[in-house]
């Protein structure tokens, strides 16, 4: 592969990773596959002499030999009133990207997407990103208010609204700052760090349109909502009405199945599909109708983004389309050669992905990948794709298309017209390599 | 009758609306709003000065606020970069001319301050009355918010240093603000009306798009970028943010010891939930000063004091000033007697962060 970089040497403690590619092939002819398996049969024989040396015998002594969960009595039920995940998982929580920010309640903590199938995210994993602290607020003390262009200005309690007709809808939320730290160059290596800030719940409540309509909102004059929370930072963005009259913004107070977690606004919270985090004001207390865009801090000083011309583009809220392979991903390590399910994500906030493309030579070729069911509008689409990895280096990428007709760009073709400063809405192609190794780090091909 | 149609007749006379409400549709559900509530919450500022207060504030007393207030976080001169990132610096008499900041695209800043950016007055008011400072969110007046303004203008060098800001003379005062032709709403990322159709930007025509070339799209590849050693390191270790089964495992990297005890959940871990839950993390950092010490210092003043524990308790829950800096720490009066306690005693075993 032409311009194949050097890669620095690093300190990694990993006993395989002592050897760099050139080693493991020279010393393994089998290449990784065999000095992998070496090195898991040393680490198990350490554990477990006798159990391995009649392994080489008679079988597995994982099967050989019945484990403690088929010879004992296991935990009664409602050991856990709330389920948590096994124990074993507890690697996939989330986290934060060290010296992204300064202080922890004007910060993100990201998904761990390299962990996760199909399309909706655990709650207990969606992505954080306050400006001022989180709190848990108490339901009966909570009101939603709606003002400005209406005939009558109006509260509500969540008594109210929970006794509303509620619709639930599956969307994609991804905050407009997501694969912000990489516009200049690789900076993170993982799909957590890198693409993390997304989530897709399913997510229940009232149109907000229903809402206007009783409180009688002027949409001849009133293009324009403001939506404002009722934590410490109010946050205040502006939203277009015909997004509003298209009856898909949502005021909602459940997210997959359950309330709203407090981290991602309960007891109320705005859907705007297919349109940046910022906009979904967590913790939800006003709705103002007006005729004119508000300019609050967090579209106006942030969520605007540098252009090379030095200008700054206003009101960018529509998240363009965009995918990314979560396995294989950054950090990870391919266990063999052979068979292996290239998995990923693919969404657009202007509708349905259409296509996904793979490819696993940078870009030179690719072919198409299957779209798993559901594919929804503004919401994840899961895409799969068959891959034999022949234990040679490869680039891996995916390319998605949405119903607009709007193809994911690399990042050569977006920098070109976008530069390297503007923060937010980077939706380039993302680029895996992976080594002989098998290890697979996060590179960018223009 | 309920209490609450109670309440709600109640409410309905006392704002005497006689406004046709559109409720029957649902009737039971949301009522009224008063004018007093409205008034209380409706505290936006628009780039159109609408809903400004009237009020007035000039840029001495501003000082005195701000010291008080808000250096602490930002700096004497708001030019901070410990709590978040400077609000002032970066711009030049020339940009107050053009309504440009140069330093966008000459790259004489290293940073992007606050005035760099903000086009509009309109929003550092809306923003300061709503949200500022960090902790005290709404406890300032609207003369407060006025002379806050007013010196951070001064200190941006858009106003003179004997100016007062008033609701009258803020329209003048957006007239010189440094970026205020620095914004465009031409781009295709606006969800809803083009700005011909009375909305903002071109109707949601994207200015990039992809190719859809299927084989031999291009003769080479170009790798750009990759990750550099130290990203990776700094991101703990990898091996554990990963599942320990499946097609692949997580590569080792990082500092392994304090990445692998990050799952551990020992009681030093819940101490680290209960100092984040009730804010503590917002102004002391594990092993730096932010608003107040860092916990390390705290640890490395009082590790010799047999009284320490007893001491720092009482400091935890009634808060004081004087030991660090003028800068007072507040009563923590939402903190349980069990909870300071086991802060206090964390942070004098070492305040680890697992
Ligand atoms: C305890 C720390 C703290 C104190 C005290 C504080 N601030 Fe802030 N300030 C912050 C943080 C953190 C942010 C960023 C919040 C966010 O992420 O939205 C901020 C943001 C701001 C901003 C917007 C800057 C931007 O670029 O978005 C302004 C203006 C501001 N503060 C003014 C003030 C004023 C005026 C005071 C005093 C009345 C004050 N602050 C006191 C921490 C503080
Ligand atoms: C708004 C900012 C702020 C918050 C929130 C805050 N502190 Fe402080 N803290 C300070 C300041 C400022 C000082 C220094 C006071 C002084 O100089 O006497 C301080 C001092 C301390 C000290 C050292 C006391 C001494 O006399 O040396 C401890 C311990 C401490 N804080 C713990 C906590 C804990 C625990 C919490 C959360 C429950 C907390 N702080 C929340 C600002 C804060």
């Amino acid at each position: 592969m032409a311009n194949d970089y050097a890669r620095p040497g690093r300190v990694r403690p990993a006993p395989e990773n002592f050897l760099s590619d050139e080693d493991i092939a020279a010393i393994n002819k089998g290449g990784r596959r065999d000095f992998l398996r070496s090195a898991f049969i040393a680490a198990s024989a350490a554990l477990a002499a006798p159990a391995v040396a009649r392994a080489q015998s008679a079988g597995d002594p994982a099967i050989l030999e019945l484990p403690p969960w088929s010879t004992s009595l296991g935990l009664p039920v409602a050991a856990n009133p709330y389920g948590m995940p096994s124990k074993f998982e507890r690697g996939l929580v989330r986290r934060e990207s060290p010296g992204l920010t300064r202080v922890g309640g004007s910060s993100v903590a990201f998904t761990p997407l390299q962990g996760l199938f199909g399309i909706i995210t655990p709650s207990g994993l969606h992505f954080e990103r306050h400006h001022q602290g989180w709190h848990d607020i108490d339901p009966a003390r909570h009101r939603l208010m709606i003002n400005g262009l209406v005939k009558s200005e109006a509260v509500y309690t969540m008594d109210d609204l929970m006794r509303l007709p509620a619709v639930s809808r599956i969307h994609f939320i991804e905050c407009g700052a997501n694969t912000g730290m990489e516009w200049g160059n690789v900076a993170v290596p993982t799909v957590q760090y890198s693409h993390g800030m997304l989530s897709c719940s399913e997510f229940t409540g009232v149109p907000l349109k229903l809402i206007l309509d009783m409180c009688g909102a002027d949409y001849k004059k009133g293009r324009f909502i403001l939506a404002e929370g009722a934590d410490g930072s109010s946050m205040t963005r502006t939203i277009p009405m015909e997004m509003v009259e298209s009856g898909e913004v949502l005021v909602a107070y459940g997210m997959n199945g359950e309330m709203l977690r407090p981290e991602n606004g309960y007891p109320l919270r705005l859907v705007v599909p297919g349109v940046q985090g910022v906009s979904w004001v967590k913790w939800l207390r006003r709705i103002e109708v007006g005729d004119q865009p508000w300019a609050s801090k967090d579209e106006a000083v942030h969520y605007i983004d540098l252009m090379p011309d030095g200008q700054h583009r206003q009101y960018t809220s529509t998240q363009e389309v965009k995918s990314v392979i979560t396995s294989p991903s950054g950090g990870q390590i391919l266990l063999d050669r052979g068979f292996h399910n290239i998995s990923g994500m693919a969404w657009s906030g202007r509708g349905k992905i259409t296509r996904v493309d793979v490819s696993t030579d940078g870009g030179i070729n690719w072919r198409e990948a299957r779209l798993e069911t559901p594919v929804l509008s503004k919401a994840v689409t899961r895409f799969n794709l068959d891959w034999v990895w022949d234990g040679k280096a490869a680039i891996l990428q995916s390319r998605a298309t949405d119903d607009s007709g709007h193809i994911q760009a690399s990042y050569g073709q977006l920098r070109a017209v976008r530069g390297t400063k503007s923060i937010y809405h980077n939706n380039a192609i993302q680029s895996w390599k992976v080594t002989e190794s098998g290890e697979v780090s996060n590179v960018q091909v223009l | 009758m309920s209490r609450f149609y109670k309440t709600l007749m109640t409410i309905l006379l006392v704002s005497g609306a006689s406004a046709a409400f559109a409720f029957d549709r649902y009737p039971g559900l949301g009522r009224l709003a008063t004018p007093a509530e409205v008034t209380a919450w409706d505290i936006d500022v628009r780039p159109d000065f609408t809903g400004l207060p009237q009020g007035s504030g000039n840029v001495d007393d501003g000082m005195v606020l701000w010291e008080a207030k808000c250096a602490s976080c930002h700096g004497i001169f708001g030019e901070s970069n410990e709590v978040f990132t400077p609000l002032v610096g970066g711009t030049r008499a020339s940009d107050i001319e053009s309504g440009h900041v140069a330093a966008l695209i000459d790259n004489s800043f290293p940073q992007r301050s606050t005035f760099m950016k903000v086009a509009t007055v309109s929003t550092l008011f809306d923003y300061i009355k709503r949200a500022m400072p960090w902790t005290e969110p709404k406890s300032l007046s609207d003369d407060d918010v006025y002379a806050l303004l007013a010196y951070l203008l001064n200190l941006a060098e858009v106003v003179p240093a004997d100016f007062v800001l008033t609701h009258e003379n803020i329209a003048d005062v957006q007239a010189r603000m440094p970026n205020r032709n620095g914004m465009t709403t031409d781009h295709g990322m606006w969800p809803g009306a083009s700005a011909a159709n009375g909305g903002i930007g071109n109707g949601g025509k994207p200015d990039v798009n992809g190719d859809a070339c299927m084989s031999n799209c291009k003769t080479e590849v170009l790798v750009a970028s990759a990750l550099p050693d130290y990203a990776q390191d700094a991101h703990g270790n990898l091996a554990e943010q990963n599942r320990p089964v499946g097609p692949v495992r997580g590569v080792s990297s990082g500092d392994q010891a304090e990445a692998g005890a990050s799952v551990d959940h020992s009681g030093a871990t819940a101490v680290v939930a209960l100092v984040n839950a009730k804010g503590c993390m917002a102004c002391h950092g594990l092993a730096n000063k932010i608003v107040g010490p860092g916990y390390n210092e705290v640890l490395a003043k009082y590790k010799d004091r047999a009284d320490a524990e007893a001491y720092l308790i009482g400091k935890v829950t009634s808060g004081g000033q004087g030991v660090w800096g003028a800068v007072p720490m507040p009563p923590q009066g939402h903190l349980s007697d069990d909870e300071a306690r086991r802060i206090v005693q964390w942070v004098l075993s070492g305040a680890q962060a697992q």
